[in-house]
């Protein structure tokens, strides 16, 4: 477990989801004839001029003002994605910029898969810990791509969180302890020159997502001396409907803990984002004094475990900052076509 | 001919094996079934497998089982007929022993499936079709099982719902068999509700394709000695062909292949089915159980799902099948599965069974390619 010299905690929180969804039962109808078993009901597609740039930076502006912090107080945006606009140019200068956190500051863009952010969030822990930093911005954000007709296809949503790392006595929530769990599994990956990521079907479950989240999950409690009963709320990676409940059930916890993180059957899989807006969801409502655990799992393979407690402070900001469940319900549904056009798909040359 | 023993069995479980290969699994199988026979060499091993070459881009199978079993330099061949391959396997090796050419061999049988996404799994396992006549129109192996169960539907007057007993009465048995890959139940309701994944068979009614090793060390009435006495002896052996592709059967819904293999190992056993007191049948595929039945002559014509719907299947029944959880729950890795076969079947003549123990004299295993390109049979008899 790794807890900095510097008690820490999360100052400010954000999330951002874009307005349009497909149904799962939409795409069904036109690549399965409207005969698949559907988990979910639709995820979240972004609009023509959105990408994972303006997806980060909205989350991002919401986190500042939740945090009621000034962007020039920020000494690190760090933005993890798996579908960054560039190959080699960062992303999370663009965001640094709109924000108001530059010039002086450090940026970078990570990337591990669905953890990415939660990644950032570790190291932005490090740097506020050591005492180099008092802010650091640590965001999980993307625009995910299926393959069309394929599986993942009802899943691979858009969808951005954005967290504000700061000293414990200005937290909403406060960092009891984290945990990373990682090893070479290669479940899901892409080379430089394919379009869509190749999927390791089976290979995904137990080896990978299963594995990973219950070893960090259960390290982290078990050097905190805590179990499933200790925690008022958990959220995990939501790759699917499934695949979270299941890991809770078997880390022993019921129903009304995961309750109000699991966002994915209405957003879909927002990947780097998932677990994010799963917390921010989770924090939109909590209590003061509540005991959170998160899990984030991106594939390749590897595990992040946050252990957070909730503040006094955490009821503030809730209004007029949009919280998760506003972007949830502001919804315009559009059929396969629109959908098509706005990912890209339809390519005319 | 000589006598033929089974004087040492080895079996990994059968499951995802994510973190081991097919030679690992050989190996341990193998090594397994000569600690048994407190033997650690033999004069040959056959090696039963598929798929070797497409699931995991290995040939020459045989003689890297029996290099990486401690076995380097023995004859060792790979024999492939489908999913009989296990059984053409032990077939072979029963050949060797009982024409007085060998004293002792070992057959184990290998396959490794899940190195490969499904739909790659999928396109390999049409190989055991006629790749020029049904292959090549997207016919795939389930689909045209899928095609005997709806004819058989049609002129039996059955249910979708009516074939759930052979897969509820495997998961039975298979709750037991600490070796099979799935331990739990299943309802008849459970049955109606799976998803189907080629109308009319369902994902509860299609057998798992799994990794797994399983052996077994045979020997002759000399080289076994005073073992003899105790030890399951093979006492009818048999393979036959028929036309591979479902089309150039003159009635697909009846197993020539399985009904030859059948009577010729009835006669040389001196036995007919009446004597048999479990069968492990291939059931891949409910339809194939009920045909199995069916023509191996346990059930008359279309009365092979009503055998299963009176309960005459189950461990209490007239014909006990499936009785370790078979193909179904115990798992298929294809190319192994006829050995499974034949372990289990000598754990039961053993007494060895636990609680899916069947007091039995007689046992059979048939074990099938494709739809029924290949069928070999063999029956074994218990010790006492």
């Amino acid at each position: 477990m790794m807890k900095p010299l510097r008690d820490v905690g999360i100052v400010g929180y954000g999330a951002y989801l874009p307005r349009y969804r497909i149904s799962a039962e939409e795409i069904s109808r036109v690549w399965k004839m409207g005969e698949d078993n559907l988990h979910l009901e639709e995820k979240a597609v972004p609009g023509l001029d959105e990408d994972t740039t303006t997806i980060a930076i909205e989350a991002a502006r919401n986190a500042l003002r939740k945090a009621n912090l000034d962007g020039s107080k920020l000494s690190a945006i760090w933005l993890g994605s798996e579908s960054k606009p560039y190959s080699v140019k960062p992303t999370a200068t663009i965001v640094a910029e709109a924000v108001g956190a530059t010039p002086h500051t450090t940026a970078a863009d990570w990337e591990f898969a669905c953890k990415a952010g939660t990644e950032a969030m570790q190291a932005a822990i490090g740097l506020v810990g050591s005492g180099m930093a008092d802010y650091a911005m640590a965001i999980g954000a993307d625009t995910a791509q299926g393959r069309p007709g394929d599986q993942l296809e009802y899943t691979a949503a858009a969808g951005g969180a954005a967290f504000i790392v700061g000293p414990q006595e200005e937290s909403m929530a406060y960092l009891e302890g984290s945990h990373s769990y990682v090893t070479d599994t290669p479940d899901f990956f892409r080379r430089p020159n394919q379009q869509y990521p190749t999927h390791g079907n089976r290979f995904t479950g137990e080896p990978a997502y299963f594995t990973h989240t219950m070893m960090a999950a259960r390290q982290l409690m078990d050097e905190l001396g805590y179990g499933p009963e200790d925690y008022d709320k958990v959220v995990f990676h939501q790759p699917n409907s499934k695949f979270p409940v299941r890991v809770a059930e078997r880390l022993g916890f019921e129903e009304e803990q995961y309750r109000d993180g699991l966002l994915v059957p209405y957003v879909g899989n927002t990947y780097a984002a998932s677990s994010g807006i799963g917390l921010a969801a989770i924090l939109d409502k909590a209590d003061p004094g509540e005991r959170i655990l998160l899990a984030s799992y991106g594939s390749g393979a590897g595990s992040d475990a946050f252990s957070f407690v909730t503040t006094e402070q955490i009821t503030r900001g809730r209004n007029p900052i949009p919280l998760v469940s506003d972007y949830v319900r502001r919804r315009r549904q559009i059929d396969y076509a629109r959908y098509a056009r706005q990912r890209g798909k339809l390519v005319m040359y | 001919m000589r006598k033929v023993y089974v004087v040492g069995i080895g079996q990994t479980p059968v499951q995802e094996h994510w973190d081991r290969s097919a030679r690992d699994l050989a190996a341990d199988s193998t090594l397994q079934a000569l600690e048994q026979a407190a033997i650690d060499k033999a004069d040959a091993l056959y090696v039963g497998n598929a798929l070797s070459g497409e699931l995991t881009g290995q040939e020459q199978v045989a003689a890297l089982v029996a290099d990486f079993a401690g076995l380097t330099g023995t004859e060792a061949v790979r024999v492939e007929a489908a999913g009989a391959s296990g059984g053409a396997a032990v077939r072979l090796g029963y050949l060797a022993v009982a024409s007085g050419v060998h004293d002792t061999v070992i057959v184990t049988g290998v396959e490794k499936m899940s190195d490969l996404p499904g739909p790659v799994v999928e396109e390999a396992l049409v190989t055991s079709t006629d790749e020029e006549y049904e292959a090549i129109h997207g016919l795939s192996l389930v689909a045209l099982h899928a095609l005997l169960m709806r004819r058989y539907m049609h002129d039996f007057d059955l249910e979708r719902s009516d074939f759930a007993h052979f897969s509820v009465n495997a998961h039975r048995n298979g709750v037991h068999n600490p070796c099979a890959m799935y331990r739990r139940p299943i309802s008849v309701e459970a049955f109606e509700r799976a998803k189907l994944v080629a109308d009319p068979i369902s994902l509860l009614d299609s057998a798992p394709a799994a990794d797994g090793a399983a052996t077994v060390i045979l020997c002759s009435e000399d080289v076994a000695g005073d073992k003899a006495r105790s030890s399951v002896e093979i006492i009818g052996s048999a393979l036959a062909t028929d036309a591979v592709a479902l089309h150039d059967r003159p009635n697909p819904l009846f197993l020539r292949a399985a009904h030859q293999s059948a009577q010729k190992a009835y006669a040389q056993a001196g036995v007919g089915p009446e004597q048999i007191g479990i069968f492990e049948l291939h059931d891949a595929f409910a339809i194939l159980a009920a045909l199995s039945l069916e023509a191996c002559g346990f059930a008359g014509e279309g009365q092979g799902v009503r055998l299963a719907m009176e309960g005459e299947i189950t461990l209490e029944g007239r014909i006990p099948i499936s009785t370790m959880g078979g193909l179904k729950a115990r798992g298929y890795p294809l190319g192994a599965s006829g050995v499974y076969q034949i372990v289990e079947l000598v754990q039961q003549l053993r007494s060895e069974a636990g609680a899916n123990q069947v007091e039995a004299r007689l046992g059979m295993a048939q074990s099938i390619g494709g739809t029924g390109g290949t069928a070999v049979t063999h029956i074994l008899k218990s010790p006492h």
